[in-house]
């Protein structure tokens, strides 16, 4: 029975991982459904291949050559490095030793290919934290990345750099292990495996004994694959959600023209009444009392559609939007960003009170409490923050929903604004201006 | 009316029983504002001198709602769009052109949802369009070998993805061609989008005209050229405000077409 102690043990580790991660995977479900609805149910091969495109393929990321190549480094290791991990769980449950091992050539190239990526993603991930620690890149400085979305970014970094390391620790002494013939590692075959990088490590284990070399290999084993179980789990909690995220969110993201902004219907059914020169003014409005919204535009999370919501956990919080942002490259509190942060945050303050069974009320909320309206009103709506993601987020769509709420529920747009759309109104131009002269210009001299 | 523009209206045609090639959708800009009033003219004489067939709305064209929809107010614009849609319909429109990047889009992406189905082009894909058809002749001419940076009007560039057109009626003049900063698909915003023509700005360190003007006056242009009447506006406050208006000339490129034909 105690032969089997570290089997069991680590089917009972791996378990309870995967449970914890279902559960976080459920409120992320549950957070995200209470968005409103949104039809992105067409032009699906579009969506794969944009999906194929930008999130698989990484097109995107290039925008910015230095971060974009590190980052396809990193994630290229992050992505083949994990079928490793495949190994591992089998041998961690049989009790076998590089179970793969039968592949022979095949499996000596993985084994290396891997090794050199787990160099390369240590190598870009230090890069990285050179770049965010130490070299004043304003988009790692703005105010909303104080706190935890910085400790957040740093600590994902420690994570990579501590996997890696014990990955290439649990490498070179399962090699010197072999060498030195050690039963249950070493083959009649030969050498399982091939090590271009951990072999230079080999000098740091030269004189150690086949029991210390064990207890090494074993404790990089465990720690590598219980890491790898723990970041699992703190993905939920970390703007790092992209890596299982950014999939859906390309594929849901927007197709048409950016500069294509969606009709509001439930507006469109009053309008066409006004309109229509038969309708009966004193007529009950046709339909259901569920056509008309309980409120224009938004003010909280449950305003926004699911699409929304899941960009909000899809957020890398890289910055791209804000640096391209006119409103914040000229100084002023907008950064898209933030409000895909605020939302994220705003979200979860809403699940974390459900959990609690406690009620949602307005006098905390998405609009004053997380996002000002100063910040709202600053947009030029030029589209710049959707372009420069890397990953198909829209923080203008979340800019432009809380704008109709400020503008149709509160009819608090600045004053200026105001006055312009009352001229649209009177006169159909936004300046005060007769539209009967509208034509004055052809009259003048050319 | 002047001698030398002929600008007729639908209701003319409609009387006539006649339907033009293309409607001019000219715009409150193009209509009221001094300045973008001189491109409105700059197009219409070309449109003469190639002898387009065309037609506007005159008294019976409204805003197209933009400033209302940016600004949040869907109630405004539907109402606007839903009038204009009845008036484009009643003359059964089948082609639009503007030159002014807002209306362009607006008509051409929201519209249709709301019953209003055209087909939409910019006046600079529309000259480039005559000019494949060989019914605009553009050559040299007073820009020759002048440096000229293309401004991105953000509803014709990213909201579009029209970067090239402007562009290339641009190098039929024989200027040289010099990018700003950020052009194209990262294009900075003249700041006059979304409503904010019409409001003040939020508290900052600096405007955001000022600061593209500033990218423009990076690469020592004669010329910025511009295909919107408010980035037009923009950029010529901003000018002004860097004691520039001597040195740098902010045009439309359609009234560098203009001029170069000594129109």
């Amino acid at each position: 029975m105690l032969e089997y102690l570290p089997q069991i043990l680590f089917l009972i580790v791996l378990v309870g991982a995967f449970l914890f991660f279902i559960k976080n995977v459920s409120s992320l479900k549950r957070n995200i459904n209470l968005g409103k609805e949104i039809d992105r149910s067409d032009r699906k091969d579009q969506r794969l291949k944009k999906m194929l495109r930008v999130a698989l393929g990484q097109s995107k990321m290039v925008a910015r050559p230095i971060a974009g190549i590190l980052h396809i480094i990193v994630y290229v290791g992050f992505v083949i490095i994990n079928i490793e991990v495949l190994e591992i769980i089998i041998d961690g449950i049989a009790g076998t030793h590089r179970i793969f091992g039968f592949l022979g050539p095949v499996y000596d190239f993985l084994i290396g290919s891997f090794e050199i990526l787990a160099f390369l993603v240590l190598a870009s991930v230090i890069i990285f934290w050179i770049r965010r620690n130490m070299m004043n890149i304003k988009r790692f400085l703005s105010k909303e990345l104080k706190g935890w979305p910085k400790n957040d970014a740093n600590y994902i970094l420690y994570f990579e750099v501590v996997l890696m390391v014990l990955f290439l620790t649990m490498n070179a002494t399962d090699y010197q292990l072999q060498l030195l013939g050690a039963s249950h590692y070493a083959s009649e075959a030969g050498i399982t495996g091939s090590f271009p990088i951990s072999q230079y490590l080999l000098p740091l284990f030269d004189k150690m004994s086949v029991e210390s070399l064990v207890i090494i290999e074993r404790t990089a084993w465990w720690l590598h694959i219980v890491g790898i179980l723990i970041f699992l789990n703190y993905l939920y909690y970390s703007k790092h959600l992209h890596i299982l995220l950014a999939f859906p969110n390309v594929y849901f993201s927007k197709l048409d023209d950016l500069g294509k902004f969606k009709n509001l219907d439930a507006v469109t059914k009053e309008v066409k009444m006004m309109m229509d020169p038969d309708a009966d003014p004193y007529a009950e409005p046709e339909g259901s009392d569920d056509d008309i919204p309980e409120k224009f535009g938004a003010s909280d999370v449950q305003d926004l559609s699911w699409f929304q919501l899941l960009s909000a956990y899809t957020c890398t919080e890289c910055g791209r939007c804000t640096s391209e942002c006119p409103a914040n490259q000229t100084g002023k509190k907008l950064s898209p960003r933030k409000i895909m942060m605020d939302t994220r945050d705003r979200l979860e303050e809403v699940g974390q009170k459900l959990n609690n069974k406690e009620e949602i009320t307005a006098d905390n909320q998405l609009l004053d409490n997380y996002i000002s309206r100063e910040e709202l009103w600053a947009c030029t709506t030029c589209n710049a923050c959707v372009d420069a993601c890397p990953i198909g987020i829209d923080p203008l769509s979340i800019i432009m929903d809380m704008r109709q709420y400020l503008v149709m529920e509160e009819s608090a747009a600045p004053v200026e604004l105001n006055n312009a759309m009352s001229n649209i109104e009177n006169n159909s131009a936004p300046w005060p201006y007769n539209q009967q002269d509208r034509l004055d210009w052809a009259k003048e001299e050319a | 009316m002047s001698e030398n523009l002929k600008v007729p209206t639908m209701a003319s045609y409609l009387a006539e029983g006649k339907q033009p090639e293309v409607l001019f959708w000219v715009g409150c800009a193009g209509s009221f504002d001094d300045r973008a009033k001189k491109i409105t003219k700059a197009f219409v004489k070309i449109l003469n001198n190639t002898n387009v067939d065309f037609a506007v709305l005159g008294t019976e064209e409204g805003c197209t709602g933009d400033p209302a929809k940016r600004a949040g107010n869907e109630f405004l614009f539907q109402m606007q769009a839903m009038t204009n849609i009845e008036v484009l319909n009643g003359y059964e429109v089948k082609k639009i052109v503007t030159a002014c990047p807002h209306c362009f889009n607006t008509i051409k992406n929201e519209y249709p949802s709301l019953g209003g189905n055209y087909e939409v082009v910019h006046h600079t894909q529309f000259l480039k369009q005559l000019l494949n058809e060989g019914r605009l002749k553009v050559e040299g001419g007073k820009f020759k070998g002048k440096r000229i940076t293309y401004h991105d009007p953000c509803y014709l560039g990213r909201a579009n993805g029209e970067y090239e057109a402007p562009r290339d009626l641009l190098r039929k003049l024989e200027v040289e061609l010099v990018e700003m900063k950020s052009c194209k698909s990262k294009g900075l915003c003249c700041g006059a989008g979304g409503a904010q023509m019409f409001k003040d700005a939020e508290k900052g360190d600096k405007e955001v005209n000022i600061h593209r003007t500033e990218q423009a006056v990076d690469v020592k242009p004669d010329v910025i050229a511009a295909g919107c009447p408010f980035c037009n506006t923009m950029m010529t406050d901003g000018v002004k405000n860097k004691e520039k208006q001597d040195d740098i000339a902010v045009l439309d490129v359609v009234e560098m077409i203009a001029n170069a034909e000594d129109l």
